[in-house]
Formats: C-alpha cells, structure tokens, sequence
C-alpha cells in the first residue's frame, strides 16, 4: 500500500495565486522521501492539504488508502507533522502540550500520560518537562515538535524543515533518531532546505519548482544525473597562474586551495597525471558534499530556461 | 456519529481551557469580581439609596441580576475571544486541526471553557453580592438554566470574533463598541418601563434584555417581558450563532489558508 497518494493536486488562494499547479506524487510505505524546491515553489502549500491544515482547490489525496475527501478523520489519524513554525502555546508547559495532543487523537488521559513521557524521553527532553515551552532553546523547541507529533503513533510523519536553526550537533542526532524510526517502520516525507541533510537521509526524492513536479525519482539515480563531482585540492605551494586541464574546471579558493569540478567521463586519473606532469604537488584532497545541491541548482535553471 | 475519542478530545480542550484561566486568574477571575463590588459600592449602597424603589425592589436587589448576568457575559465572551484568538495568532489551533475531532468538538471545547469561567465569575459575584443584599433567589433552577443559556451564547459570539479576527484590535472592537452598550442598555440598571414609549420599542431589539430580564425573573421572580417570549429569544440566539461558528469551522474560514 501506498502511504501517500496525490493526483492532480491543485491550491489556489483567495488572492489569485496558484501556489500547486496540478501536482502527481506517490509515497511508498516505509520510504524516506525528500520534497525539495526553493521557497515559494509549493511544498508547504502541499504538506498543508494533506495535514488538512489548507483546503485543496481540486484533485485528491489519499494516505494509507484513506480519501482527504471521503474519510479525513483516517487521514488524519495516520499523519504526524512537524511544521516549519513553531506552534504550540508558548504559555504551556512542555509536558502538558504533548499530553494534550495525544488528547485531541482521542487517546485517553493515563495512556497519553504514558505516551508523553515515552515520547520526551525519546527526544531527551523529559528533563524539560515542566519548563514552559517559551523558555526552550531552539533545538529543544523543534525536538517537541517532534515529540508531540509522535505521541499517537503516526505512520506517516511529515517534517517540515525539522532542522531549521539548529546546530549541527544537535542535526545529526536528529538524522539518527529520523534513521532509526524510518527503519522501525514510519514513513517520513522531509522538506529542508539543507539539501546534504535530504542526501544524507533520504531513498527517493521530488523537486517542487513553482507548483509542478519537476523531477521525482530514487536519490540514487537523481545523484547519477550529476555529470561532474567537485572536489578540494590543497596544494603544497601558492601556484599564480591556473592551468588549463581538458575535462575540469578549476577556481582559485585561496591561494593554496582549489575547487575543481571533474566531468564524470573524464576521470579524477586524468587530472592528477596533468597536475603531476605540469608538477604541482596535491598535499590534500576533499570530495565538496554538495551533489544534490548542484544538481537542484541546474534543473532550477534548466526548467528557468524551458519556462522562457 | 459520536465516539469515545472525541469525548476524550473535548474533555482535553475542556481542561487545557480551564487551565489557562485558572493559571492566569489575576487577568480572568478577579477583574469582574472587583468593578462588580465598585458598582454594588457606588450604585448600590450610595446612588442606590437615594433613588429609592425600582418596580417595586430596593434599587439595590433590582441591579443585583443584572451585574451577575453581566459578568457572566463579559467573561464568557472574553474567554473564548482571547482564548481561540491566541490560539490562531500562535498557530497553536493547528494541533487541533491535524487531529481527528470534527469543527463541533473544537467548537463545544472552546464553549465549555467560556461558559465554566462565566459561571464561576458569576458565581464569586453573587457571594460578593450578598455582603451588600440579602439576595432571595425565587427560582434557583431557572437561574442555572440562564447562567448556561447566557454563557453558551456569549461565548458563540466570542468565537465568531476570534475567527474573523485578524489582529487584537478586532478582538477588543467588538467589546468596546458592541457588547457593553448592549449591555448597558439592556436594562441592568433600570426596568424599561421608564423609557418612552419609542425607546422601549428600540431596547426590545436588544437581545441581552431578554437575558437580564429572564434572570431577573428567575432572581426576583419580577419581569418586564413575558418569560417565554425571553427564553425564545435567547434560544434562538443560541442557534443562530451555533450555526455560524460550525459553518466557519467546516469551511475553515478565519481557520484555514
């Protein structure tokens, strides 16, 4: 079964402004799905009908075979989301905001209790408990929206750039937490804007760019797309004058540092054996981690071109 | 069709509602109970004396009713306003909306929170009263029945407000520049009956007359307007601002993008 299922969506507010523009998408249960785009392109908008937070224009959403139209109770029942904003009541406490989410799911008093305590210890909030949501940090903030949207146990859980703000540190123990429940079984849709984060995370992968799905495949076969890799060298001495080498385009980053991008066919062995010939000695070498988010600048621009 | 979640939904809001205005009780409570012990005070003990007999009442036990019914209705309406206004201004309505309750739920959530801080103002000021009068109520279960009646209107009323509202100010226009006229118009401190015969006809427009009047009735066992011609009136308020609140719910609209 399909955890979401969405034919021709389409939304457009009361001003006029088509935000989704007849969007096909389908989310396989247990997949860790990316939706990308740049702001504005439409993913939130599409999040917000399926969290029936939005009302849709047109088409239809199904989620675990429940109809947004038909059944949105059901609909509701599977879905987790973790907004982009902060929205719970800054005056409340920690522990009664996620008790009183399990209590808007129906769940009753003592097992919400249980579920909460589960949930904050989970994401190492527990200690917090009593602290007034206002007096969060940042990171600890966006760790009780994942908290309260867990506490009834979702099947599909929607986060909406759940690392927004937050420190690497803490970003990296929020991709283990995303890794180990998707391997427990919750589906997970991830809007980000940190595009190393959807790599990193992510089996398949759609690009939104204003309404329309411009790419939707498996991340692997996305990152194949890419016809070059981009790496770091470090050079053992400043080198004035940039040499010219078929197949690669370098760019000075300082004066011993540089970033070359390699087409794939070329090879990283022709490189090296010009530098070698030309004798400019590599004392370091890094591989630039931003695959995918080359590969979202160029289908940008190329759709820009197509549109024009 | 009702389920046993959504019990367990409205019991939540219920009590998230009664713990914010319990925890901020300075700001919900206490306000009523002290200008309602200023008015007693004033028009009461001071005024009230020299004005001397009201339909046959001191002026004293003929204002009593009516200050009671007006804190319930402040404080119900207010509850709801700020309540769900806030509650949109922070987004935090969202985690209501994501949930499996139908719009009535949330709807029946934010009125029970109105009408329990209705009822217990309109309770504290009726102990206040009795420091000033020796208050005989004729019909106690009539007057429970008014004070739920009066607080499920107001605070329908207040969530209307609170759905078209798109800043404070539009929760405090309405207040200032609606709600206390008709209030203070609708005859809490004098009977119509000493109007002219026009402004009689123009104060029977006013629905909270019919409430003050009721309660009146069921305080001092004394009316302007026949009983069931009053409670008409009220219960048709009732539904009329019921299927407003429900419509804007199911709509989304002030909700919902």
């Amino acid at each position: 079964m399909n955890a979401l299922e969405i034919n021709q969506l389409c939304k457009r507010y009361d001003n006029g402004f088509l935000a989704v523009k007849g969007i096909d998408l389908v989310v396989k249960q247990g997949d860790f799905f990316a939706l990308l785009g740049a702001n504005g392109a439409g993913k939130s908008t599409t999040i917000g009908i399926v969290a029936s937070l939005v009302n849709k224009t047109s088409g239809s959403v199904k989620v675990y075979g429940h109809d947004l139209d038909a059944d949105p109770e059901g609909v509701k029942r599977c879905i987790g989301l973790v907004p982009q904003e902060f929205n719970f009541n800054q005056f409340e406490n920690v522990f009664d905001i996620v008790v009183s989410q399990a209590g808007y799911y129906g769940i009753p008093r003592k097992k919400a209790l249980a579920r909460a305590e589960i949930c904050l210890k989970q994401l190492e909030l527990w200690d917090k408990r009593n602290e007034a949501s206002r007096e969060l940090s940042g990171g600890m903030k966006r760790r009780l929206m994942i908290a309260r949207a867990l506490v009834h146990e979702p099947k599909l859980l929607i986060l909406d750039e759940p690392t927004a703000g937050v420190d690497i540190e803490i970003r990296r123990s929020m991709w283990r937490f995303f890794k180990k429940i998707n391997a427990a079984g919750t589906t997970i849709i991830l809007t980000t804007h940190y595009l190393e984060e959807a790599e990193s995370l992510c089996k398949h992968i759609a690009i939104i760019n204003k309404g329309n799905v411009i790419e939707n495949m498996d991340m692997k076969g996305l990152l194949e797309k890419s016809d070059e890799e981009v790496f770091v060298l470090s050079l053992d001495r400043p080198v004035e004058q940039l040499p010219s080498i078929a197949g690669s385009r370098i760019e000075s980053v300082d004066e011993t540092t540089w970033q070359v991008s390699v087409r794939k066919e070329s090879g990283i062995h022709a490189l090296f054996d010009e530098l070698s010939r030309l004798g400019i000695r590599v004392t370091g070498i890094r591989n630039e981690s931003n695959r995918l988010e080359q590969l979202f600048l160029k289908l940008l621009a190329k759709k820009e071109v197509e549109d024009v | 069709m009702f389920k046993k979640e959504y019990l367990v939904g409205l019991q939540t809001i219920t009590y998230k509602e009664i713990r914010r205005f319990l925890r901020i009780w300075v700001q919900t409570l206490l306000p009523s109970v002290i200008t309602t012990t200023l008015y007693f005070l004033i028009f009461g003990t001071l005024i009230g004396s020299r004005i001397g007999q009201m339909k046959g009442y001191d002026y004293m036990d003929f204002i009593v009713p009516g200050l009671i019914l007006m804190a319930v209705i402040s404080n119900a309406y207010s509850n709801v306003v700020s309540s769900f206004y806030s509650a949109k201004f922070q987004h935090n309505i969202e985690e209501m909306l994501v949930a499996p309750m139908p719009g009535w739920i949330i709807l029946m959530g934010y009125i029970s929170g109105g009408v329990l801080r209705g009822l217990i103002v309109g309770v504290l000021v009726t102990i206040v009263s009795l420091f000033f009068t020796d208050l005989q109520v004729a019909h106690p279960i009539m007057m429970v029945i008014v004070f739920l009646l009066t607080g499920v209107l107001f605070s329908a009323a207040g969530f209307i407000n609170a759905a078209y509202a798109r800043s404070f100010d539009d929760i405090s226009i309405v207040p200032t520049f609606v709600l206390t006229p008709l209030i203070y118009l609708g005859g809490v401190f004098y009977s119509i009956d000493l109007l002219p015969a026009f402004w009689q006809n123009v104060s029977l427009l006013n629905p909270v007359l019919y409430m003050i009047d009721v309660f009146r009735f069921s305080v001092l066992g004394a009316s302007d307007i026949p009983l069931l011609y009053g409670f008409s009136v009220i219960v048709t308020f009732i539904v009329f601002l019921l299927g407003i609140s429900l419509r804007l719910l199911s709509k989304g609209i002030g909700i919902r993008n």
